[in-house]
């Protein structure tokens, strides 16, 4: 990170292009495209209403401007993959699948909550994603410890709507009441 | 004055107090932490703001969009690396500093540099107020249509290289805006015969996906390349008041940051662009900057910092967000039935100058609390950046679930999470898809109510400001044009400068 650059303001207002655009280039084109043939079946046209009042109208005019600028963009972006380098497009691609893994982590995440409940589901997920990301000793403890002080400040200090999970009904009433109040 | 002292009964209240703290300190810190920054903790705490009063949760988010620059300027000095994206000029002169061992001089310039630019612009927005409160309401459906179209235009070509690439994403923002239910005929619009979608899709859950659930993503893919930074021997306070030096290039700084914060669509990138242009043309020691210039770092402090009041014109006046940050605040004002916009400084004037108050006392607070904390606060830039992800995606949980308890809202999120990865990995813009949603739905509603008043084409454009904002967005147009083709001219006889 400490490098010595020579530094130029062309870096912030053109950032650097990566060989890896066309994919995003030709994947927003074509959902544009499918957008527009799905456009007369998801949007309605209303007889006897003028086109300004069309509930399709709006689509209408995404869409056409995703079609008009997603060509330019695919155009520009083989005109610059011709002329410059920059990156591995195959190397940039893994990393967009590596990303899948944690997305599956957080869904876990997501769905386990309502049954276990916030505070054991956090105190479980932060460990187990530590543990995955090789962290040990001090900063594995650490872990829970962040996901509890997250718990306790959001649940029982701004009190946000997360529902008790199914488990706390197995516990005696008193104790209950408290968890899915403020934990 | 009962306005004024009205005001200041707002902001002596308990809560609004701990707002002000909590958003000064906690702006401070997020900012200091290279990878968080004040877009993901504004999404993160969104939902959870919902539940105050607009004054309460506004100044805690807003502390949080002001004072995250201040920090975000101590990783961009001491390790080189932005705390937030728009530090990232302040590496060029500031850590050429530090290599010479003026890191705390360096530190005070930046924060003085802040604090004037905060402050220069809670000032404008002071003195702005009255032509306002008086301009506002001439804003009818027609014009409040053009302006929201103006700042469609103007985040388009403000992506210079890629207006492509940000024409076809605030489109996309527009075309999420119409999914869903559509409130005049009772028709469905792109909802794939999914009951889900019958609501549309909520902007929270866009935002916290992007800007939110990308990073913890980008983080949790990455590296823990975290640089312990070097000890700060020496008085910040010198450098803070040795900003006063440079009263030109501060006011310059200032007065470009509070401009491009007030056009909807340009922000801190074209206002740094612009100050640190001008300083490096008037400047003494032009060969300096890049290398550790007091002058360069002023320009891009003070720019930067004055965009966050500024940015509160067109969200205030109009109801017209200019970027990411206000448009996540647009929702706190929705949520609490207030609608931001011309009524809004006719009928409540206390409320806008209560902000304002506020804005005055975040820079302040902010200021102090870095002047007795930087050297504390320098352990959190040992945060191994995989942890950082792993606490951001937690957070992001709460703020994606607490708003209606629905798996499917954080399956979105997680899906636009990765559409985010993919476009901060590609250098592309997240700005547009937000605004596009946003001003999107301000622009086909104000559309709808025009057209009993509009016998034709040129009755859009019939009345004032209509006709004023109607030559902006051909000006603006023109001037892109002009400046593709010089580009492309340039290109041709092969003498572009880097």
């Amino acid at each position: 990170m400490s490098d010595d650059k020579a530094h130029d303001l062309s870096d912030l207002t053109h950032p650097p292009h990566h060989r890896a655009e066309i994919v995003f280039a030709v994947a927003s084109f074509v959902v544009a495209l499918l957008l527009a043939a799905l456009w007369s079946t998801e949007t309605q046209w209303i007889d006897g209403q003028p086109w300004s009042r069309q509930p399709g109208l709006w689509p209408l005019i995404a869409i056409l401007g995703m079609l008009v600028f997603g060509t330019g963009e695919l155009i520009a972006c083989l005109i610059r993959n011709l002329r410059h380098g920059g990156g591995d497009v195959r190397a940039e691609l893994m990393l967009w699948l590596r990303v899948g893994e944690y997305v599956l982590w957080f869904m876990a995440y997501v769905l386990v909550t309502p049954r276990l409940g916030y505070l054991p589901t956090t105190l479980i997920f932060t460990t187990l994603l530590a543990f995955r990301l090789g962290y040990r000793r001090r900063i594995l403890w650490l872990a829970p410890l962040m996901g509890l002080l997250i718990v306790v400040a959001f649940k029982s200090f701004l009190a946000v709507r997360i529902p008790g999970g199914e488990a706390y009904d197995l516990l005696p009433q008193g104790l209950r009441n408290f968890l899915v109040l403020y934990l | 004055m009962d306005t004024f002292l009205s005001a200041l009964a707002i902001v002596s209240r308990w809560d609004v107090i701990a707002a002000l703290l909590a958003g000064s300190v906690g702006g401070v810190i997020i900012g200091a932490i290279p990878g968080v920054g004040p877009a993901v903790a504004i999404a993160i705490l969104l939902p959870a703001t919902f539940g105050m009063e607009p004054i309460v949760g506004l100044t805690l988010l807003l502390g949080i969009y002001g004072s995250a620059l201040f920090g975000g300027s101590i990783p961009s000095i001491l390790i080189n690396t932005p705390g937030t994206p728009v530090n990232a000029l302040t590496t060029y002169d500031g850590f050429p500093m530090t290599k010479q061992g003026q890191a705390p001089r360096a530190l005070g310039l930046s924060f003085g540099a802040s604090f004037f630019g905060g402050i220069f612009a809670v000032i404008a927005l002071v003195l702005l107020s009255p032509v306002l409160a008086r301009v506002a309401p001439m804003f009818g459906s027609r014009e409040i249509f053009l302006a929201a179209f103006l700042g469609c235009v103007l985040v388009v070509v403000a992506h210079r290289g890629q207006s492509l690439a940000a024409g076809a994403l605030l489109m996309f923002g527009l075309f999420l805006n119409t999914i869903g239910m559509e409130a005049n005929n009772y028709t469905r619009r792109f909802t794939f015969e999914l009951n889900f979608l019958d609501q549309g899709v909520n902007l929270i859950v866009v935002v916290l996906g992007l800007f939110a659930v990308s990073q913890a993503f980008v983080l949790l893919v990455g590296k823990d390349d975290m640089e312990a930074a070097p000890e700060i021997k020496g008085n910040v306070l010198g450098g803070v008041l040795e900003v006063f030096r440079h009263k030109r290039v501060a006011a310059a700084g200032s007065l470009s940051g509070t401009i491009m914060g007030i056009i909807p669509g340009v922000g801190e990138f074209t206002s740094q662009f612009l100050s640190y242009s001008y300083a490096r043309a008037t400047s003494k020691n032009p060969g300096l900057f890049g290398k550790g210039s007091p002058e360069g770092l002023i320009a891009s402090e003070t720019a930067n910092n004055s965009v966050p009041p500024a940015a509160m014109v067109p969200l205030l006046a109009l109801g017209i967000p200019g970027e990411a940050l206000t448009a996540m605040m647009l929702s706190v004002f929705y949520v609490h039935n207030v609608i931001p916009g011309p009524t809004l400084f006719r009928d409540h004037m206390d409320f806008v100058m209560a902000l304002y108050i506020c804005l005055a006392l975040l820079n302040i607070l902010a200021l102090a609390f870095l002047l007795v904390a930087t050297r504390p606060l320098l352990k959190v830039l040992v945060i191994p950046n995989r942890f950082l992800g792993m606490m951001i995606l937690t957070l992001s949980f709460v703020g994606i679930y607490s708003l209606r308890n629905s798996a499917i809202d954080c399956m979105l999120a997680a899906a636009f999470g990765l559409l985010g990865v993919v476009l901060k990995r590609l250098n592309l813009p997240l700005v547009p898809i937000i605004l596009g949603m946003v001003l999107g739905g301000i622009m086909e509603n104000k559309f709808r109510t025009s057209l009993p008043r509009i016998r034709s084409l040129y009755s859009w454009i019939d009345r004032p400001v209509a006709m004023v904002i109607f030559c902006l967005i051909c000006i603006v147009l023109a001037l892109h044009l002009w400046g593709l083709w010089r580009d492309w001219k340039g290109k041709r006889d092969g003498s572009v400068e880097h």
